[in-house]
């Protein structure tokens, strides 16, 4: 099977990988690069458990290829977590008890971590609206949405977590 | 499942694509935005030979306008669309079909002309194309040319695209100042296709009555719909009283939706007259001198 090695940056390190043309991004990340918080649920692009940023972009890593990645710069949810503790995001959805089996929420806190920088203030509805591209089967996210509202806050007050 | 494999070709010219497109042909599937495409290949509905990703082409994606028409490049995502100020003033149905779709993060990668090219009869660009005579720009290593919306949608999943042919933009005329337009869908779940959606444009002559119309619907048939006949009709007609269902309800019954697992064809022409009313009913108050303070 020919393989075409590609360069891409995950969470600011330069990886080189070898990859079949289908292999998709979220298997890449998981099985070459081992990096397991990238969740695989459907892959069809409707639950968002494998969302990661592109370039800074909420992106379903499941509808890209790896190799469409070259020279890209990819973060997943492990480059989101300091070395210490937790981002505003993560101490937020642990506080507002945001996660039940924890399955869905890298994918919510990626796509987050894009949605927020852009609106640093969502209403509910717009917070509704955007996580409605991620599934959860344990909170009913009511939970979610409180956390959401708060890690805005905390990153709009500058607050330390 | 995993896509079956293919070989993968990443040209940095449009020019080199269009090649590789001739080469390939039917055995070539472009990929842009590939929010559609690769469920569709890992579900293996899809299993192209090669693939073609214009990504890395320069130039595709742009939103400009010039003598009362906007221009948007294939490449240029939805989200781009959902949030330009010059559409919203110029085109304001585009960044409204836009933000409809999907959801967020499909929304960042999805592109115009993929949706256009995949050609869904309920999904949103194609719908505005129609509504609004767009004209979609092709091109191939033998040339240019401009489809008009009307020629391009064929059948499900189908275009009038030759074999060697790649989207490379849409022309969508501006509104006039003043024109109304409306978007009303209905969709089960938040990001779901739409089971119908309707659209609208409207413009009413100085004493009130209807001088310009276009209406058109998804989800309703192979392709989405122009409802030309009707809008001939109601021409001259006064928007007053129950002037949106009155026209909502000739439009269901004018029109033959098709009973699938999604919706039986009763339940959609009831969707007609609900959504195209409501449609209609948001364009009177966005024309002219009705917009609500």
């Amino acid at each position: 099977m020919s393989r075409t090695a590609i360069s891409l940056t995950v969470n600011g390190e330069t990886r080189e990988v070898l990859v079949e043309p289908r292999k998709l991004l979220s298997d890449v990340l998981r099985e070459d690069l081992r990096l397991t918080g990238t969740h695989v649920g459907c892959e069809h692009g409707v639950c968002g458990a494998c969302t990661v940023l592109v370039d800074g972009q909420a992106s379903r890593a499941c509808l890209v290829f790896a190799v469409q990645m070259q020279g890209r710069d990819i973060t997943t949810v492990e480059g989101l977590t300091p070395a210490e503790g937790l981002s505003p995001l993560q101490q937020a959805l642990h506080e507002e008890h945001g996660l039940q089996c924890g399955f869905c929420t890298p994918g919510i806190v990626t796509t987050f971590e894009a949605y927020l920088r852009e609106n640093p203030d969502p209403s509910e509805d717009e917070i509704r609206e955007a996580l409605s591209g991620n599934l959860c089967r344990c909170t009913g996210y009511g939970n979610i949405v409180r956390a959401v509202k708060k890690a805005a806050r905390m990153l709009r007050e500058g607050v330390p977590v | 499942m995993k896509p079956a494999k293919f070989e993968y070709h990443a040209p940095e010219t449009l020019d080199e694509a269009l090649i590789l497109a001739a080469q390939h042909g039917d055995d070539a599937r472009v990929i842009a935005g590939g929010q559609s495409l690769v469920p569709m290949m890992n579900i293996r509905l899809a299993r192209p030979d090669h693939v073609i990703d214009i990504n890395n082409i320069e130039g595709l994606s742009y939103i400009r306008s010039s003598n009362g028409s906007v221009e948007i490049g294939a490449l240029t995502r939805h989200h781009q669309i959902e949030q330009s100020s010059e559409l919203t003033q110029l085109c304001p149905p585009l960044p409204a079909a836009a933000r409809n779709i999907g959801h967020y993060a499909l929304r960042q990668r999805g592109t115009v002309g993929g949706s256009l090219a995949l050609a869904d009869p309920a999904a949103e660009f194609p719908l505005m194309a129609m509504l609004l005579d767009a004209e979609i720009v092709a091109r191939s290593a033998a040339g240019e040319r401009g489809i008009l919306a009307r020629d391009f949608f064929i059948s499900v999943f189908t275009t009038s695209l030759e074999p060697g042919e790649i989207v490379t933009g849409v022309r969508f005329p501006a509104l006039g100042q003043g024109d109304g337009w409306g978007f009303r869908w209905l969709a089960r779940r938040s990001g779901d296709y739409a089971i119908v959606n309707a659209a609208t444009t409207l413009t009413l002559d100085g004493a009130g009555n209807i001088d310009r119309i276009a209406m058109a619907l998804g989800g309703v048939g192979a392709t989405p719909v122009r409802l030309t006949r009707l809008e001939q009709e109601v021409r001259g007609k006064a928007a007053t009283g129950d002037w949106a269902r009155e026209i909502a309800a000739q439009a269901a019954a004018q029109t033959e939706p098709e009973s699938d697992k999604h919706a039986s064809a009763e339940y959609r022409r009831e969707l007609i007259e609900v959504l195209l009313a409501a449609a209609l009913e948001n364009a009177l108050d966005r024309t002219a001198g009705r917009r609500p303070a």
